[in-house]
């Protein structure tokens, strides 16, 4: 028996176990969610994240003994930010005739959502840091901890908020959208990519290849628009 | 090879992107210059294949990528106790404007075709 818990000890500190352990939950989370026709409820990302909260709190595991094995795959949103210039070059036509309309929206969209989100936060009574730390979460996670650092929030926090955001819009933008009659492909898609970023436009690429398109265009041209404006809003205030 | 070359070009716009960030002390995280970079540098067909080769996959689990990130949630548990449900009601209420307001604003602004019944 202790030689199990031996075992255990020396496997849960190297880096293997985070890796090991992310990708396995997530594969397991992905299958399910396949055989569940991919309801929004079972989104892999949030079961994910849940089933690897409560691994690490039985086990006693502590986050930093996990990331550095996950931090493999946390380091690729970096080149996979790069990567979105692929789905936005080849869009590129179709981006300069609606340009206009694309831009506008992705502003509108973006400042609302930062907007209500700092409102909301500041009604509620919520700390300064927090509220900074509200403002760039419909961005995709590595540019909100960046934005939020330079806005006086908490960058870890930042990156959660990132994630709960876009797992709220990739659950119920289908119910929100069906409710408001919105119903191109692509309107939808290039909504979730603005409000939930890169788990919303995840999710808008299984349901729709144009959807899927928009969408990745939106998560885009969110980044570039939150990270010029956000911090010039800021200071505005 | 194409993906190993496009993935070695997409860290080479990041790396860039970053030391310009730096440098200059631009507002603009690194990636983000770096994904500018790499739509200027997609004007040369040469870069294309393998671009396309390594953003295919890495765009098609990108909702893995957000696991480890979400994961750190344990690290916040104080604050979430006090603040939990004034930070959800924040993030959902938010998240439904931003969706509605983005949605809305680009059927108005879309020239108008027969809306096809299919539901993403």
């Amino acid at each position: 028996m202790s030689e199990v818990v031996e075992l255990w000890v020396y496997l849960a500190a190297t880096p293997l176990f985070g890796l090991t352990a992310t990708l396995g939950v997530y594969v397991l989370a992905s299958l399910v969610y396949e055989r569940l026709d991919r309801a929004p409820w079972a989104n892999p990302v949030l079961w994910s994240v849940l089933t690897l909260a409560l691994l690490l709190g039985v086990t006693g595991t502590p986050y930093p003994t996990y990331f550095s094995g996950a931090q493999f795959i946390h380091f690729l949103l970096g080149p996979a930010v790069v990567a979105l210039a692929w789905p936005l070059w080849q869009r590129r036509a179709e981006l300069r005739t609606r340009a206009g309309a694309l831009l506008l929206a992705a502003l509108a969209g973006g400042a609302a959502a930062s907007g209500s989100a700092v409102a909301i936060g500041w009604a509620l009574g919520l700390p300064r840091e927090v509220i900074a730390s509200l403002a760039p979460k419909s961005v995709t996670a590595p540019v909100a901890m960046g934005i939020a650092e330079q806005l006086g929030g908490i960058p870890a926090l930042a990156a959660v908020f990132a994630v709960l955001t876009g797992l709220v819009g990739a659950i119920s933008a289908k119910a929100l959208l069906d409710a408001a009659r919105v119903r191109r492909p692509e309107v939808r898609g290039f909504a979730l990519g603005t409000a939930s970023h890169g788990i919303g436009a995840a999710r808008a690429m299984q349901v729709h290849a144009d959807a899927g398109a928009y969408a990745a265009l939106a998560l885009g041209l969110q980044v570039l628009l939150a990270a010029l404006l956000l911090p010039l809003a800021a200071r505005l205030f | 090879m194409q993906a190993l070359t496009g993935f070695t070009l997409l860290l080479l716009c990041q790396s860039v992107g970053e030391l310009l960030a730096r440098a200059a002390g631009l507002p603009f995280p690194g990636p983000v210059l770096g994904l500018l970079l790499m739509v200027a540098w997609l004007r040369w067909p040469g870069v294309r294949a393998p671009v396309e080769a390594a953003a295919q996959p890495l765009l098609g689990h990108l909702s893995l990528l957000f696991v480890p990130v979400g994961v750190g949630v344990v690290g916040h548990l104080g604050l979430i106790g006090q603040y939990g449900l004034r930070m959800m009601a924040a993030l959902v209420l938010s998240t439904w404007v931003g969706l509605l307001v983005a949605a809305l604003v680009l059927r108005a602004l879309l020239p108008r075709t027969p809306e096809p019944p299919r539901l993403a």
